[in-house]
């Protein structure tokens, strides 16, 4: 076999942070230490050596809407943002609600192998919110995130008996917060904007009440649950309560949601439109103190690729969602470290790596400490390094990312993956 | 000017300059040939996709009066129906040689996001719930010559009311009439309102009978019957009851306050006074106003300069 080293880079995993060179060899880390050799180098100096990066929450597309990404371009836009794991969200077409649906997308995600595929599971079948998905086949088939996602699960007698069938499976569900009958027809963030765009608003309380609704449900039935995409100062207080009152509650913020508010849809751009919807500084403002101080767990991209043609319809015909995996490393650099910032660059691989790994039962894979004897599955970043975002130079089969243009801090370099360096030099090996 | 997508977009010179404008435009419908040349050769193309019957006739009079061709593109007999998209529906006609669009659209946005295919100007004709530019221009012009306001609004008080939140003709109505210098009330229950009034410069009243003595404008909206299905209202009749123009109301206007309404009213809900019996009511007038703003507008956006008040015709 051919070793692999990474030389001259700083190390960050759940240990702590110092330098060192990684030799890898058959898909495990065999030596940590300085001047480490090996046949295939490399470079790292100026760079932070992290285990790779888990993302809970990604629309991978297929089945389905193969027009909008495949699985193979999604996993290859997940390499270069750094991901070694993603979550495959369940609203593709068919819906992950059988064991042979979650088989074929871990299966084209194998075939890829760019990173692993982990494919999450409906709660309802259909995602239509009536009758529970088969948790323990799906479980068995080795699933362990269940969500309706892009759906809430609006029945609460429903989602009371899903987490009472979840206990003994040691599964989570995630949930898409969102009640429905606050939000029909909605555009974007019920706010000043909407009011002067005359556009109906996505009140912030369609996602709080369920939030507040579901942390009840689990002090009930005492199931963890996740809560996806929050987006809002109220539901980070919830969470945060939630945490304090010691239920096993977790929760993921999406780049976007602490980068851009919904001035951005003065435009009428529906590369801006997204669900939850783009909210205010003051939400910002509060997402980034909840992911400073651990009530937000995870970043998750939500990257959601649709093709140009349906997001150039008007704002209230096109569908919501943005592309996220490329960027959301460099998002987290660029908005929640350096000056006047609350986090460490520590905090911010905690929240792309180890945390998001534990969520989504993949932590015996990925996010583990660099020593000699864990799995390779590592990213390797430069987080100095300023890029713009040229749409056309991204690897999704999609183009809508709303940071066109955009000048941001922090670089994926290299990317290990199962001990295979699938990206070198910010360019993907397959 | 390229486009007219929105009253945000017009300074009060803007506005001031179409109005005279507009008044030049009102001697050439007087005339015994009401048509000049001055856009002779010029392609303007209407693209309704949302009904209208008074918008889309008064601009299709206005660009003939000003000699333009004209071409109306029924929606509901065209391949948008087929599934074609706005864009390719816009490009495809573009590449016939268009000089205007006038569009109206049941999407908020939709006229702007034209002007990214098209090189064409666009004029916004009325898009969901925005804006509807020509309206607010109408309505300003109507009040100016029934008040004889000629340079601006200060001092006026004007009521809007009925279903704000829906209604892009109060949201272009606001920042027309505010920066003519009117002060603005909006009259409304809670639901019909806005969920956020940060930013505009009006004040907002549940009680239309204790403004009444004071306005010298009261501008009526349409409410709509699917209002009650959102719960949103509980009843017409209560509408009726709480926010109609009924004679008793009427009758507590000042002498010389106008009586306005965008059309097409709802006689008996927000309309129970017969309007042909209200001295205040200029409604028609701003139909026929309708017709010279919108001469005004398409000759500012597609007009070379030549000059109108030489009484040129055809």
């Amino acid at each position: 076999m051919t070793r692999l080293v990474i030389t001259g880079g700083t190390l960050i995993d759940q240990t702590g942070t110092r330098a060192g060179d990684v030799a890898i060899d058959d898909g495990r880390i065999v030596e940590v230490g300085t001047a480490v050799t090996g046949d295939c180098v490399l470079d790292a100096s100026g760079c932070i050596v992290s285990p790779g990066f888990v993302d809970l929450h990604v629309h991978l597309r297929e089945p389905g809407k193969e027009e909008a990404e495949t699985i193979e371009t999604g996993s290859r836009a997940a390499a270069l943002g750094g991901f070694t794991a993603v979550v495959a969200m369940p609203n593709t077409d068919p819906a992950q609600d059988c064991v042979a649906v979650v088989d074929f997308v871990r299966e084209q995600g194998r075939k890829a192998g760019l990173c692993d595929v982990l494919p999450s599971g409906c709660i309802t079948i259909g995602r239509a919110g009536e009758l529970l998905a088969p948790f323990g086949e799906l479980a068995a088939a080795g699933v362990h995130l269940f969500t309706d996602d892009g759906n809430g699960v609006q029945d609460a007698q429903l989602m009371r008996r899903a987490l009472e069938y979840a206990r003994p499976l040691g599964i989570v569900l995630a949930q898409h917060c969102e009640v429905a009958s606050l939000t029909k027809g909605a555009v974007m963030h019920e706010g000043a904007c909407c009011s002067r765009l005359g556009l109906p608003g996505w009140p912030s309380i369609a996602e709080e009440l369920m939030v507040f609704r579901d942390i009840e449900l689990v002090r009930l039935t005492g199931v963890p649950m996740h809560f996806l995409h929050l987006s809002t100062e109220r539901s980070v207080q919830l969470v945060r309560q939630a945490k304090a009152d010691g239920l096993p509650v977790t929760a993921e913020a999406a780049p976007h949601h602490f980068t851009l508010t919904d001035e951005m849809l003065s435009g009428y751009d529906s590369v801006f439109k997204v669900t939850p919807p783009l909210r205010t500084a003051v939400d910002i403002a509060a997402l980034k103190v909840g992911l400073a101080d651990g009530t937000i767990d995870a970043i998750a991209t939500d990257h959601a690729p649709h093709a140009q043609h349906t997001k150039e319809a008007p704002l209230d015909q096109a569908p919501p969602g943005m592309l996220g995996l490329e960027t959301a490393l460099a998002l987290a650099i660029t908005e929640l470290s350096g000056s006047g910032a609350a986090m460490t660059l520590e905090q911010i691989v905690a929240a792309l790596s180890w945390k998001p790994a534990a969520i989504a039962g993949v932590a015996h894979r990925h996010g583990r400490p660099i020593a000699a004897g864990e799995p390779a599955n590592l990213t390797v970043f430069d987080p100095t390094r300023e890029w713009s975002v040229v749409p056309a130079h991204l690897a999704s089969k999609s183009r809508n990312t709303p940071y066109a243009g955009r000048t941001l801090r922090g670089k994926v370099r290299h990317t290990v993956f199962d001990g295979t360096a699938v990206v070198v030099d910010s360019a993907a090996t397959r | 000017m390229k486009h007219l997508l929105s009253v945000e977009d017009l300074s009060p010179a803007d506005i001031h300059s179409l109005l005279e404008l507009t008044d030049h435009m009102v001697e050439v419908s007087s005339r015994p040939i009401p048509k000049v040349p001055a856009l002779r050769g010029k392609n303007v193309v209407s693209l309704f996709f949302e009904d209208s019957t008074r918008t889309r006739t008064s601009f299709d009079t206005a660009a003939k009066r000003l000699s333009a061709d004209t071409m109306n593109f029924a929606v509901a007999s065209s391949s948008v129906n087929k599934g074609e998209s706005l864009r390719d529906t816009i490009e495809t006609i573009s590449a016939m040689g268009v000089d205007a669009f006038v569009i109206r659209h049941k999407s908020s946005g939709a006229p702007q996001m034209v002007t990214r295919w098209t090189n064409a100007s666009i004029i916004n004709a009325g898009d969901g719930w925005h804006q509807h530019p020509t309206q607010a221009l109408l309505d300003c012009y109507t009040i100016r010559a029934g008040l004889n306001r000629r340079d601006s609004f200060d001092g006026l008080r004007i009521a809007i009311v009925g279903d704000i939140k829906h209604s892009r003709v109060a949201r272009s109505d606001v920042q027309a009439f505010t920066k003519m210098g009117a002060h603005v009330t909006l009259v409304a229950p809670p639901t019909l309102l806005p969920p956020s009034l940060d930013g505009w410069p009006v004040e907002v009243s549940h009680d239309l009978d204790s403004l009444l003595p004071d306005l010298d404008v009261l501008y009526l909206l349409r409410v709509q019957r699917e209002r009650m299905d959102e719960a949103l209202l509980p009843s017409l009749h209560e509408y009726s009851a709480l926010y109609g123009l009924t004679a008793e109301r009427a009758a507590r206007l000042a002498p010389h306050a106008l009586v306005m309404h965008p059309g097409p009213m709802n006689r008996g809900v927000e309309m129970v006074v017969d309007p042909g019996e209200l001295p205040g009511s200029v409604i028609l007038h701003q139909v026929t106003n309708g017709v010279a703003v919108r001469m005004a507008v398409l000759f500012t956006l597609l007009g070379s300069g030549s000059d109108l008040r030489t009484g040129d015709t055809v």
